[in-house]
């Protein structure tokens, strides 16, 4: 199959990268992160340590916007450790606007007492040390978080992930069956979290909030993973 | 709280028994709530594997099973599982599985026990603390023993105040303005008086007294006062009032002890109103002891039949003011037997004096003491054994016919298995009916006590009472003997079983089949009944009513221990919860019947409903075990 031999040499890269960067950091906390960043590529997905990581931000642009929270959830395919979750709010190093309030419920008051990113980052990277990340999108989280790590400490912040989205987009957008669907003219399937979850019978959750998303990302991956695989899938197979 | 905690709280503030625990329980059940996701047909709890979490369903569908594998409880949405398991020991009791895609929220053992001991309605939902049903019951109960009403419910608005410098022309103003017949004259006081009470503008003020319409033609008019006089100087000295906690007995003894007709209620020393004798008096008219006193008042059948929908309000009444099952159900039924009576008496009237003694004698529920707003005519008649059928017979069919057209004008429909006194077979001398209950008792098939079951609930209402005596005491002396007897009816006992419980807007079966609605009464009250019956007949009780027959039970130590007020429970739960969904029918415009909608079965009922099915289902594997039936006859 030519997905999976791409995924292992997906995997094989990250491998290579995770090292090297561990090697080379010159930041400590960096260097706890990578130390622990991948399993062995054939371990059982049920084994393996998740963190379901949301963040919140100005607008979409990483360049001009900043983040303004983040949400942690630790899980395996099995539990959903909620009562180990972590949530920031930031001071944004960019103006806060109003459109982005509405949408986050962060008032202007909350950011004012926030810290800044640099002061929490140790905190963060040490929170998700030991775990494999999971985001729903991965462009986002990675290109706000490699912004924000590069301004804080200098180095760039790249980190495999198991992007939910991208396995809602391989089942329902590029399988022989959205194929025909594509040419028979139908819209394909929606692809966000929402959407997807409603495929797997998950409840509504109120979006736009760190945790609530970073939640909800987390039932989705279980769901994805009781649905369409088994919990001895290598986690290579997962991995982006 | 966090956002995505409040999501899940408030979900769970939603469901029985959350709804119910104090916020900062709730918030520290929350905080440590798991989460996990199961597909349709997965397995959530296997059998005996340990247990450390309650299980919540936050959506989907999750069935539990017993260990012999029968379905246990469909849960949906809101439903908790894992209880009794973790209550209980540190294995799985009940396997549970997901029978549609399932969200589940697992609480840890600890905040689970946290909450058992920190909240006693918790623990009684888990059975921590008592049965959940006797719970429920006796929560029931202690509502009941506030029933008597207070008077300040009769108070609709607070009183008229006038000050005592205002003229009596002011006063008499204001009080025809404000459509009232009295007011209560007060004066500005100081903040340390002992008579004083704060309005709720924070000023001080102290009742001086009332006046009221008639004191403006005593003490005004008649004593040619002039208009100018300040009302202060014509309210009398004495000051008669009533704290708002006493009764409306109470209320009506002192307005008779002091001769008056306006009594203001006080709380402490605030004025809450006044209440006028005639108002006590319209509240009294709708209570079942006036009722009855008017049926004998009336003098023929279209009277009676008139006063029908004064009994329907008297059941709204006695629900909303949460009388129990045993209140409510002998109410009616002295209200069906009185009506019985009265149609009795004015059959007489017309007919002339009966030509030898007789006893007009009532079955099922309204010899139990237990009817409802549905219900149909069992009756019969016991004639003295010197009845001569081609003398008499014309002359009791003439009465038998006279009342049971009266009852089926009053809403007491025809026996449609015509066990009434109309049919020549249940108009019988006595010696004739000591043969039929003899040959039931001595010969008894399942097939002839199936439709004769009903007589062994029986009682006089009307006439020579001995006559249905001498068979109550038949039946309590031969029937304990004969096992035979006691098997046949307690197969017939098991012909209704009740069903598991609800799931969704259905009725859940034991085989998984959901239907639309369930009636109370076949499903549960009447096998409920019979099986009350067949221990009372076992041990020689002559009680009618099920709770007293549980009385009788509970002394025999014939069930195991505990199980009587297991079944007391049950049996009440059952019968009050029919009542309220029959007062549910009335109010929204419908005949009230025996049929129960899931969608109308609150959260709570439905646990206690399910839990009294429960307790019906396995009394009735009791019965099967305690009486079986001899081999001979198998």
């Amino acid at each position: 199959m030519r997905l999976r031999s791409r995924r292992t040499e997906d995997y094989e890269e990250w491998q290579r990268y995770v090292a090297e960067r561990a090697r080379t950091t010159r930041s400590p906390a960096l260097k706890r992160f990578y130390d622990t960043a991948l399993p062995a590529p054939d371990t059982a997905i049920a084994e393996v340590p998740l963190m379901s990581l949301d963040i919140e931000t100005t607008g979409l642009n990483p360049q001009r916007d900043a983040i303004v929270s983040i949400g942690l959830v630790p899980f395996t395919s099995r539990r959903i450790h909620l009562a180990r979750r972590r949530y920031w709010i930031i001071h944004p190093e960019c103006a806060l606007n109003s459109r982005s309030v509405t949408l986050h419920h962060i008032t202007h008051a909350d950011i004012e007492q926030a810290p800044h990113f640099s002061a929490i980052l140790p905190e963060l990277l040490d929170a998700m040390s030991g775990y494999l990340p999971v985001v729903h999108y991965r462009a986002i989280e990675r290109s706000f978080l490699d912004r924000a790590v590069t301004d804080a400490l200098g180095e760039p912040f790249a980190f495999p992930t198991i992007d939910t989205m991208a396995i809602e987009a391989q089942r329902y957008r590029s399988s022989l069956w959205a194929r025909w669907r594509g040419r028979l003219g139908r819209s394909p399937v929606s692809i966000r979290l929402h959407d997807s979850r409603v495929r797997y019978h998950l409840p509504y959750y109120q979006a736009h909030h760190a945790l609530v998303d970073a939640l909800a990302t987390a039932e989705l991956l279980q769901a994805q993973i009781a649905t369409h695989f088994r919990p001895d899938t290598p986690v290579r197979t997962f991995c982006t | 709280m966090e956002a995505e905690l409040l999501e899940i709280r408030q979900h769970m503030g939603r469901f029985t028994p959350f709804d119910r625990i104090p916020d900062d329980l709730l918030d520290a059940v929350v905080e440590q709530v798991e989460v996990s996701y199961f597909r349709a047909g997965s397995d959530i709890f296997e059998l005996d594997q340990p247990i450390d979490h309650l299980g919540y369903v936050r959506s989907g569908a999750v069935e539990l099973y017993s260990r012999s594998g029968n379905l246990y409880d469909r849960l949906g949405e809101g439903g908790i599982f894992g209880h009794f398991s973790l209550a209980r020991g540190k294995r799985v009791r009940f396997s549970a599985r997901a029978i549609e895609d399932s969200l589940i929220y697992f609480i840890p053992r600890a905040q689970f026990k946290a909450l058992c001991e920190a909240d006693s309605h918790f623990a009684d939902f888990v059975e921590l603390g008592r049965p959940r049903l006797e719970a429920a019951v006796e929560a029931q109960r202690k509502n009941n023993e506030m029933m008597v009403t207070r008077i300040r419910k009769l108070v609709t608005h607070p009183p008229l105040r006038i000050e005592s410098t205002a003229s009596v022309q002011e006063a008499a103003r204001r009080i025809t303005e404000a459509h009232a017949s009295a007011a209560l004259i007060v004066d500005r006081s100081s903040f340390d008086s002992r008579f004083t009470y704060i309005d709720p503008d924070g000023d001080p003020w102290r009742v001086l007294g009332i006046i009221t319409d008639s004191d403006f033609r005593v003490r005004v008019v008649a004593k040619g006062l002039s208009p100018d006089t300040p009302v202060g100087e014509v309210t009398g000295d004495r000051f008669v009032s009533i704290q708002s906690d006493e009764s409306v007995q109470e209320a009506i003894l002192c307005m008779l002890r002091n001769g008056v007709h306006h009594l203001p209620v006080m709380h402490r020393r605030q004025p809450l109103g006044i209440v006028h004798l005639s108002s006590i008096i319209r509240y009294e008219t709708k209570s079942s002891v006036y009722l009855v006193d008017s049926i004998y008042s009336r003098t023929d059948v279209a009277g009676l039949a008139a006063l029908m929908p004064e009994v329907k309000s008297t059941v709204v009444r006695m629900i909303e003011d949460d009388a129990d099952s045993r209140m409510i159900g002998s109410a009616l039924s002295t209200i069906g037997r009185s009506i019985t009576r009265r149609l009795l008496e004015l059959a007489e009237q017309e007919l002339g004096p009966p030509p030898v003694p007789y006893c007009f004698m009532v079955m099922g529920s309204m010899a139990r003491d237990e009817q409802s707003l549905v219900s149909d005519q069992d009756n019969a008649l016991v004639l003295s054994d010197d009845f001569n059928r081609t003398e008499h017979d014309a002359y009791f069919l003439a009465l038998a016919q006279y009342v049971s057209d009266g009852l089926a004008a009053c809403g007491y429909t025809y026996c449609k298995g015509d066990i009434m006194a109309t049919n020549q077979r249940w108009r019988q001398p006595l010696a004739v009916w000591k043969g039929y209950f003899r040959s039931w008792i001595d010969r008894p098939t399942p097939e002839a006590l199936l439709h004769s079951s009903v007589f062994f609930d029986l009682d006089s209402v009307y006439g020579d009472n001995r006559l249905v005596e001498a068979l109550q005491d038949l039946i309590a002396e031969k029937a304990p003997k004969n096992e035979l007897f006691l098997a046949a009816m307690a197969r017939n006992a098991l012909g209704r079983t009740p069903p598991l419980g609800f799931f969704r807007g259905f009725v859940m079966e034991k085989d998984g089949q959901q239907n639309n609605t369930i009636n109370l009464k076949r499903r549960g009250l009447a096998p409920m009944t019979d099986l009350i019956r067949i221990h009372a007949l076992a041990c020689g009780s002559r009680a009618q009513n099920s709770f007293a027959r549980l009385d009788d039970i509970g002394q025999s130590q014939l069930l195991g221990p505990g199980v009587e007020a297991k079944l007391r429970a049950a049996m009440e739960f059952l019968a009050i919860s029919r009542c309220r969904h029959q007062v549910l029918d009335l109010e929204q415009g419908r005949e009230p019947d025996n049929r129960v909608e899931p969608d109308n079965v609150p959260d709570a009922e439905r646990h206690n409903l399910k839990d009294a099915f429960q307790v019906l289902s396995n009394a009735q594997k009791f019965l099967k075990f305690r009486y079986p039936l001899p081999e001979r006859t198998a």
